[in-house]
């Protein structure tokens, strides 16, 4: 069995993010960490495989500071890394990453399953796993929680997701491509000697000739990015014994008309 | 360019909150843009659902394969009305079915995509300008799509006002066929979600959270209790919190330290982990206020914060604070609530 994840390396999130006059995003002195939702389907790609004795494999597409997040998965155990990089990457939209995802997955040739976490913090979408899915022919299931069974060898799998209403299972044929929720698994910490092999590896670099594919055009466009307005005022403090903390509180609520 | 398309998510019988407020969304758009609005509805009592939607007309598919809104037979049938009806924009609830399926569609027709949107304007070429968070919500992007053909956006719940329905089932229905039949499907639904359904976290329009403050009830754990302060924040959520959630109709959500403590359920997370709401009413209890945590809460309309720790970060956010014990706290405030229904 072969699994395939797609990681990326996004701003800590403590980092306090400002815009540029370039309009890009700098984050101080702040690190870049493996995007938290991937932290997830991390731990799932490398436990699956190493139950079922099969490969888990990593893979980010994007410039030379998603290698670290590449190195953070290797470290936790995935057994390889892979980076695809071109200039046209730069000014990509969901529509070009899938391209380039789907081709990854096609020329890896023997894949049964690809796991996403559930979105990328930066950009704020999971619209390019979903892409990526729809562009294989694979079957896609997002917002997964469990899998309760994963048969290579029988091509089936079945697993448990959270929808906004509660629980739903579905079955589906493999290879298929799935999104999983932090509820998964408690990703494992990497290893001393897992961190001293992912910092001695190199990870081979696919261009886009490699892949033999052309970029389309962007569909979408980036206008402006901007902090969003900081609140100026204090929080008004309500002091008093608590049954007079909870009337003054019922007071201005009733003013503002949230009650 | 014919129409404004809403895709109308359903469940047990109604049309889901969100899918009100993108109908909302829609008539505004659909009503500046000159154009007709059409409500398309798949699965289930489609027929009867749309029938009572604010909309000039929908168009609805009840075939058993798009029962519970399986991906594969929605989007074929989506992308093949996109294809023959050419709709300016495709708006959809940005719920895990809305996106999964826009996102599908959108790769099937070569159409731009924007989700979460919070606000969209019309520009005078007829491109659709979003404004939308990234970055877990430290930053807000505007972006565009293609105007050349059907513009996809989803939207965020709670960021639009719900449309009025209808009283009478007056909206013209015309049923359209499916695309794919059961042998052409590889995902098979097991088991679907009870039809009672749980609220919504993003629906909700007050949301009660309680975080690692939690674990300080007074409350005292029996003797068998494998982990005293498990059980005094279990204890605590639901019969503290769960007492003023239900006096005030709010759902119940948590920070990641209560959840992962195990003091409550991971569907209840709210933060860069778990799920991002923006209610009108925020009470946050005995929550710190991390970073991550603000990135789930940050756009409620009003936040109330009741903590212990006078210089925890939360009191940066909110509008009203109440330094002190939630366990002392939190009841008078249920209390005061159920003395006013009772006046009222």
């Amino acid at each position: 069995m072969h699994i395939v994840t797609f990681t990326r390396s996004t701003p800590d999130t403590a980092a306090r993010l400002t815009v540029d006059a370039d309009g890009s995003v700098s984050q101080g002195d702040a690190a870049m960490v493996v995007n938290p939702w991937d932290e997830y389907s991390l731990e799932e790609s490398i436990a699956q495989a190493e139950g079922q004795g099969g490969t888990a494999t990593v893979i980010a597409i994007g410039p030379e500071v998603h290698e670290e997040a590449l190195r953070q998965a290797l470290a936790m155990g995935a057994n390889e890394a892979l980076r695809m990089d071109d200039p046209a990457l730069a000014t990509t939209d969901s529509i070009g990453w899938a391209t380039v995802a789907a081709a990854a997955v096609r020329r890896l040739d023997d894949i049964d399953l690809v796991i996403f976490g559930k979105e990328a913090v930066d950009t704020g979408s999971d619209q390019h796993q979903i892409q990526t899915a729809r562009y294989l022919g694979w079957p896609f299931i997002g917002a997964v929680s469990r899998i309760l069974e994963l048969d290579a060898a029988g091509g089936r799998l079945r697993v448990e997701r959270s929808l906004e209403q509660g629980r739903q299972v579905l079955d589906c044929r493999l290879p298929a491509v799935i999104s999983v929720l932090k509820d998964i698994n408690e990703p494992r910490y990497p290893s001393f000697m897992g961190i001293r092999r992912a910092s001695r590896a190199s990870i081979p670099l696919w261009s886009l000739a490699d892949l033999e594919v052309t970029l389309p055009k962007p569909l979408t466009q980036r206008l402006k990015l901007e902090e969003p307005p900081q609140r100026l005022a204090e929080a008004e403090l309500l002091s008093g014994s608590p049954a007079e903390q909870a009337g003054a509180l019922i007071e201005r609520l009733e003013k503002e008309q949230v009650l | 360019m014919s129409a404004i398309f809403v895709w109308t998510e359903t469940f047990s019988g109604t049309a889901i909150p969100l899918s009100q407020e993108t109908l909302g969304a829609g008539a505004t758009l659909a009503a500046e843009l000159k154009l007709p609005l059409v409500a398309l509805v798949f699965g289930e009592d489609a027929g009867e659902i749309a029938g009572s939607l604010a909309a000039d007309e929908a168009l609805v598919c009840e075939d058993e394969t798009l029962t519970d809104l399986r991906l594969e037979p929605c989007a074929a049938l989506l992308t093949q009305l996109v294809r023959e009806r050419r709709p300016h924009a495709l708006l959809a609830p940005g719920t895990i079915r809305g996106r999964e399926l826009l996102a599908s569609s959108a790769a099937d027709v070569g159409a731009s995509l924007l989700t979460e949107v919070s606000g969209i304007a019309a520009q005078p070429d007829g491109a659709l300008r979003v404004t939308r968070p990234v970055y877990a919500g430290k930053l807000s992007e505007t972006a565009q799509g293609s105007p050349s053909q059907t513009q996809y956006l989803c939207l965020r719940a709670r960021a639009f006002p719900a449309a009025s329905t209808r009283e009478h089932g007056d909206t013209p229905v015309y049923a359209v066929d499916p695309v794919l039949v059961e042998d052409d499907i590889v995902t098979n639904i097991v088991e679907a979600p009870p039809a009672a359904g749980e609220i919504s976290l993003g629906d909700a329009a007050i949301i009660v959270s309680g975080g690692r403050g939690m674990s300080a009830n007074p409350a005292q754990p029996p003797a068998d209790a494998p982990d005293g302060a498990v059980w005094k924040a279990q204890h605590g959520f639901e019969h503290t919190l769960t007492p003023l959630a239900a006096e005030l109709g709010a759902a119940i959500g948590a920070s990641r330290a209560a959840v992962d403590a195990g003091y409550i359920d991971y569907a209840h997370q709210v933060g860069q982990t778990g799920k991002v709401v923006s209610p009108d009413l925020y009470i946050a209890c005995g929550i710190s206020g991390a970073i991550q945590h603000q990135a789930g809460m940050r756009s409620s309309k009003t936040i109330v914060a009741i903590n212990r720790d006078p210089d925890a970060p939360i009191f940066r956010l909110a509008h009203y604070g109440l330094v002190g014990d939630l366990y002392e706290i939190v009841p008078a405030l249920t209390a005061a609530l159920r003395a006013r229904r009772g006046a009222g």
